[in-house]
């Protein structure tokens, strides 16, 4: 990838890393984080991991996963086109180089050669192809089906060149492909040879799996990359029970754990043997609202419920200090362009009232739906809110749900709901995923015209200042008119005992953006 | 002997038609709880079109009768069908969960039974003594607490202060016997402490019970000691009670150990029943709870056999 492409399309992450040293000496490619000094990465050893997911129905097909223990398992095993490397940035994996069509419309990813499957296969287009085709389709059952549908057509030119042609414009598509269902495995004849066999042209191949228990890897000996990839083998275990996990981790069980209890963190962190470590993403929490149902189909109803609520209070009772305010709006802080100079929405009883009379009402009654399914402490924090909201003469209703099917019966179809969301690593991939007009998972049933036109526009746009401009709006018009509230922005906190080495932590996802096995070491 | 080995007939037959009917309250169950497979697995990211697409493939899209005769088909030919999730043959997955549960049942059983049966004839021997006292407050002790919290009490002690015992039972197959049993020595700590008062007060009631009938007063006029009066003339009566608690016991090891498997993390079959219900697995949940009824069929079948053989009164009725 030139130079010149990555400015043409916005891809570096510059402004993220304003706040880091690290700003200046960015390169593309594999290097890791320059600028900032480390030992070099020692070889060998065995990473054990404690992960708070798995399940007995885990498979190693990638279009179903939905949790971190396969997410974990399959970023060890399978690689991807491009990867979002650990300070944010895009960076080619499979994919060698891509170039855009002016109109963003045709995208001509080339592929490295010499790279090998597990099974001894070489990777060429018809793999990529195949790969891609399997989230696609009338029988698809795929959770990456959707971020998929803008691509009208892809195909082979000769053995190293896919080209992708969308249906519209979509300047950051090659952001899509570094999403962790979009596994490259190989084909024969135009067909996966078997998606549940876990092979793939990772750094690690399976060794032993047993879901819903552990999973034990290899490091591959014919891994192409060279500066990954440095412990001998790793088993990941699914520890679902967060003691558990905790005592496994202070007892020498495992190596690292994933969602640490957040009430006793500091008792962990006081421990000679283990570490903290928390980076601060895209992870967000939501209170969602029907837009098409009374009385949320009133903004000024939406917006009473948006300043009757205290952001910091939840933050600090609820994530107890791990975690930003949110403003409303899903795009975090490390996302590039996220429109820092708007304003904080802020507990104000008086301005709730106020809406409230702008409604028409004197006084609301709602029922707020919430399960721990949704997210940790989502049933605390709907009653922290209805406290806030009963100053401002609003009666919230909390109902608790079972945890037991929240997602297929409560999500998307109560009309006032917690939900949990990862994030996306690009505007136009959470916009589009949850606030277009229409699409399965917009939970709010929001229809906004301006925005709708907006998100097409930016999506099609390679001037990183003009799109700067356009989701800085798109920000404000979710603020102001949304049908989310978005109260907080929750930390990925991980124990990882000191034995443990690591460069700078991506915050993409939990685990080193779900990479831990392939970037990290013993020291 | 014919007797028995009529009953013992009997009993098997009407076993078969209990799980018959187990097999369906828990299909219909498992039908009656909102969502299904599809949904369940594809959890948040679901859209109208995947769930669909998936329930055509997993034939999910039939009435639940069809699918209820189906499997029960290939039951009665031996075959219990694959998993929704993996596609693997359910007999395989449940294979080695079977042996780890069975595994740590013996192991419990083993460290428990004695103790309860030692326990409670000591106490009937010394009933009323500070001796008898001190086990029956330990022993009700640690049958009160939930099983989770004597558990973390132990990983405290002996995982966290003292390393001696890991706190998770991480195990595999390539492990040799010893380490197993090392391994599970935690868990299984866990269940002797909550399943010993049981047993243990049950022996010494029912020793108690009987050393005031006329025949032990008999024995004691003879002037024989209290210690073989209790050893060689009650216990020998008691044993039919005694035998059913302990069989109610054994029976809990292998189908109740559920939050013990979890905060070991074992791979038990409790936890993959829980896994499979949450995600409406169905041929592994039809399997698992066959299992742990069949379990119960068995076990109480053993007990009343046993119960016949030690009471001469019920062997050679008139």
């Amino acid at each position: 990838m030139s130079e010149e492409t990555r400015k043409l399309t916005g891809f570096t992450r510059r402004e993220v890393l304003a706040s880091g040293a690290a700003a200046g000496a960015m390169a593309a490619g594999l290097s890791i984080a320059p600028g900032i000094a480390r030992a070099a990465p020692k070889k060998g050893g065995t990473l054990r991991l404690g992960i708070g997911h798995g399940s007995t129905t885990d498979t190693h097909d990638p279009a179903t996963w939905t949790d971190l223990y396969m997410q974990v398992v399959g970023n060890a095993s399978y690689n991807y086109l491009t990867e979002v490397s650990n300070s944010g940035e895009l960076v080619p994996e499979l994919a060698q180089s891509w170039d855009v069509s002016p109109d963003a419309k045709v995208w001509t990813f080339k592929l490295r050669k010499g790279v090998e499957f597990h099974n001894g296969k070489t990777l060429d287009s018809g793999d990529v192809i195949a790969s891609i085709n399997h989230h696609l389709g009338e029988d698809s059952k795929s959770a990456a089906k959707a971020i998929l549908d803008p691509i009208a057509e892809v195909k082979a030119d000769g053995k190293d060149t896919v080209v992708f042609t969308m249906k519209t414009g979509n300047a950051d598509f090659p952001f899509i492909l570094s999403d962790y269902h979009i596994g490259i495995m190989p084909a024969k004849d135009g067909k996966l040879i078997d998606p549940m066999s876990g092979v793939g042209c990772g750094g690690y191949t399976i060794e032993n799996f047993e879901p819903g228990v552990r999973t034990t890897l290899k490091r591959n000996p014919n891994y192409w990359k060279t500066d990954r990839a440095h412990f001998d083998s790793a088993e990941v275990l699914s520890i679902t029970d967060v003691t558990a996990r905790t005592n496994a981790l202070t007892t020498g069980e495992v190596d690292a754990m994933d969602k640490v209890d957040l009430k006793t963190a500091h008792l962990l962190a006081r421990s000679k043997k283990v570490r903290l470590e928390e980076v601060s993403g895209t992870q967000h929490f939501t209170f969602a609202m029907r837009t098409d149902t009374a009385p949320f189909d009133n903004n000024h109803v939406r917006l009473a419920l948006k300043y009757a609520l205290d952001r910091e209070a939840l933050v600090k009772t609820i994530l107890l200090g791990h975690g930003v305010v949110g403003n409303d709006h899903p795009i975090g802080r490390s996302n590039q362009y996220h429109a820092d100079d708007l304003p904080q929405h802020a507990y104000d009883p008086d301005k709730a009232k106020f809406h409230l009379k702008k409604a028409g009402l004197s006084s609301l009654k709602v029922d707020l739906s919430a399960a721990d399914a949704a997210f940790a402490g989502a049933v605390d924090a709907a009653v922290l809110y209805k406290e806030h909201a009963a100053k401002a003469g609003i009666d919230i209703n909390v109902v608790r749900e079972p945890n037991d099917g929240y997602w297929s019966n409560v999500w998307l179809k109560k009309p006032f709901c917690a939900v949990y969301w990862g994030g996306r690593p690009t505007e136009d991939w959470m916009f589009s995923t949850a606030y277009a007009e229409g699409v399965p998972w917009n939970d709010t049933f929001w229809k906004h015209d301006r925005f709708n036109e907006l998100l097409v526009a930016a999506r099609g746009e390679l001037d990183s200042s003009k799109r700067r401009g356009m989701y800085f709006e798109m920000q404000k018009i979710v603020n102001e008119e949304g049908g989310v509230i978005i109260p907080m922005f929750a930390n990925y906190v991980m124990g990882l005992s000191n034995k443990v080495a690591h460069d700078k932590m991506g915050a993409n996802w939990a685990m080193d953006g779900f990479r831990a096995i392939e970037r990290w070491w013993f020291a | 002997m014919a007797k028995i080995l009529k009953m013992v007939t009997q009993r098997l037959a009407l076993g078969l038609l209990t799980l018959f009917v187990v097999s369906m309250i828990i299909f219909l169950g498992v039908e009656l709880l909102p969502g299904d497979f599809a949904q369940e697995i594809l959890g948040q990211s679901a859209t109208p079109e995947t769930v669909a697409a998936f329930r055509r493939e997993l034939g999910l899209d039939l009435p639940w009768y069809t699918r209820y005769l189906d499997w029960l088909g290939g039951v009665m030919q031996g075959d219990f069908g694959k998993s929704l999730a993996s596609r693997r043959d359910v007999s395989e997955l449940i294979g080695t969960r079977l042996l780890n549960t069975l595994f740590l049942a013996a192991v419990a059983a083993v460290i428990s039974v004695p103790i309860a049966l030692a326990l409670g004839v000591l106490a009937a021997l010394y009933r009323n003594t500070i001796f008898d006292r001190t086990i029956n407050v330990f022993t009700l002790t640690s049958i009160s607490f939930p099983d989770f919290f004597v558990a973390y009490i132990l990983i405290l002690f002996l995982s966290v202060k003292v390393n001696i015992f890991p706190s998770i039972s991480n195990v595999s197959s390539d492990l040799g016997f010893w380490e197993h049993v090392y391994r599970v020595i935690l868990p299984a700590l866990t269940l002797t402490l909550v399943i010993v008062a049981h047993m243990m007060r049950m022996t010494r009631a029912s020793i108690i019970n009987l050393l005031a009938s006329p025949y032990i007063e008999m024995a004691m006029l003879k002037g024989i000691s209290r210690s073989r009066i209790v050893t060689h003339h009650a216990l020998p009566n008691a044993l039919a009670p005694i035998i059913n608690v302990i069989v109610i016991n054994l029976a809990f090891l292998v189908v109740g150990v559920v939050v013990v498997e979890v905060v070991f993390v074992y791979p038990g079959l409790g936890q993959l029943l829980v896994d499979s219900v949450s995600k409406r697995d169905i041929p592994v949940v039809q399997a698992s709870c066959l299992i742990f009824a069949a379990t119960f069929i068995l076990l109480n079948l053993t007990a009343d056999v046993l119960s016949i053989l030690t009471n001469p009164r019920l062997l050679h009725p008139k």
